[in-house]
């Protein structure tokens, strides 16, 4: 019995509604340069959990006022990439935080295999258990054809 | 047609709910002469006004084209009408901000291949939503380097300009002449920009108006014989070379605060009162260099 049919990914913010449009998009961007924080865009192929750093597409972007530069930044990775996973992120700088404030995924796969569950035998008959992306079984770059 | 549009519209009341009158009062006010171009800015608001009422009753679906040049002279205003413009495109709903992004040649066009699309890219996020006010865009373009950088620079320029109109309006500005010889070389710019506006120079009795709002800004008073002197300083400098209109005037005046602080500090004997700490003398003025001819540099390429 599968438990997740559509097998997608649920990281970061909106992750289990379904995807946001270019206008909600916009406008999540809008809230973050209102208070401040610098947004950027990021793509990747390896979707694990633990995966927490992922490629930041063109050059960071601070001082913008609109969140129309971030759409079109957004437009361009998903051009590179149309079948990785790009999210959107917003960093707060101020003292005490330093730290993304916002996470959001903005373009998935066409398809997307789910994980593995995997189990190790350690010692003394204990187990040890982990997950695994069914699409990291393939060299990067070729993991959503 | 959609459930949005109007069937009648009332000018007045959209002009008095948009916030447009301030700022064209203020114009007005903050901004002495220059009455051309104050005749276009109201004509270009009534435009934009009439434009956003034909959208509510759905005449109109396209955005008009706002993209605009300044040409004139150093010190006539352009940055400030700029500023001001940015501020009447939010009031009426043409940029969603409104903020202005001043660039020259250097913020565009990078050092070597390959780093001038992010840089103009990075500009050109930050004007949206907002103006973008290309200080001196001739220089965008060098014909005697055909492997000038800035050439890169234009085509993206162009191309943002085209197609995100929404998003960013575009300002080019710089002396009328090279800007003339810029629009002829680059047609693709002449063709995308709707609004030419032409800064005149000021004339005498103006910049010592534009030098009295200064003063009082910055609470100096002009003696009888300051005001003789500043008089008579405005018309020989503007004889001379690198005239920059008001800045020059600002200038002036700095340098006149200096004089005036140097010369309370060296003759003052007893306690000075507000009027002697905020008087400009006319020793103030006429101790500058150009009552003696200009610069000493200048001079010797007048007559060598």
């Amino acid at each position: 019995m599968m438990s997740n049919h559509g097998a997608r990914i649920t990281q970061g913010q909106f992750s289990y509604l379904p995807d946001l449009t270019d206008v909600q998009i916009k406008a999540q961007i809008a809230y973050a340069l209102d208070q401040g924080w610098a947004v950027s865009v990021e793509y990747t192929d390896d979707p694990h959990p633990r995966n927490t750093y992922w490629e930041l597409y063109g050059n960071p972007m601070f001082d913008l006022k609109d969140p129309a530069g971030i759409l079109t930044e957004i437009n361009a990775c998903r051009k590179t990439f149309p079948n990785h996973y790009i999210r959107v992120m917003a960093f707060d700088a101020t003292k005490g935080w330093e730290s993304p404030r916002m996470s959001y995924i903005v373009n998935r796969p066409k398809d997307e295999p789910g994980f593995v569950v995997e189990r190790i035998e350690r010692d003394g008959r204990s187990q040890g258990y982990t997950i695994r992306s069914y699409a990291t079984m393939k060299p990067e770059g070729k993991r959503y054809p | 047609m959609s459930s949005e549009t109007v069937a009648t519209v009332d000018l007045r009341a959209e002009f008095a709910a948009s916030g447009v009158a301030e700022v064209l009062d203020e114009l007005d006010r903050a901004l002495i002469g220059l009455a051309p171009v104050k005749k276009r800015v109201r004509e270009m608001a009534a435009l934009l006004l009439v434009e956003r009422a034909r959208k509510s009753m759905g005449l109109t679906q396209a955005a008009p084209t706002l993209h605009m040049s300044f040409t004139g002279n150093p010190g006539t205003g352009k940055t400030t009408v700029a500023l001001k413009m940015a501020n009447l495109l939010h009031k009426l709903g043409y940029v969603r901000k409104g903020h202005l992004v001043t660039v020259t040649r250097d913020d565009l066009v990078g050092q070597y291949v390959g780093h001038t699309a992010p840089k103009t890219k990075e500009v050109l996020k930050r004007a949206m939503g907002g103006v973008l006010f290309i200080d001196e865009a001739y220089y965008l373009y060098r014909p005697e380097n055909e492997r000038d950088y800035g050439q890169e620079a234009i085509e993206i320029l162009l191309q943002v300009m085209e197609n995100q109109r929404e998003d960013l309006v575009v300002i080019l500005a710089g002396y009328a002449d090279r800007m003339d010889t810029f629009f002829s070389s680059n047609p693709g710019f002449r063709s995308r920009i709707a609004h030419h506006i032409d800064f005149p120079d000021f004339s005498d009795d103006e910049l010592f108006q534009i030098a009295g709002f200064m003063l009082e800004e910055q609470n100096y008073k002009l003696s009888a014989a300051g005001a003789d002197a500043l008089r008579d300083y405005v018309t020989q400098r503007r004889a001379q070379p690198h005239f920059a209109n008001a800045r020059s005037i600002r200038n002036a005046i700095d340098r006149a605060r200096l004089r005036q602080a140097n010369r309370l500090f060296e003759a003052a004997a007893g306690p000075l009162d507000a009027a002697a700490l905020s008087t400009l003398d006319s020793e103030d003025f006429r101790a500058s260099r150009v009552f003696s001819g200009g610069l000493a540099s200048d001079k010797k390429r007048a007559d060598p």
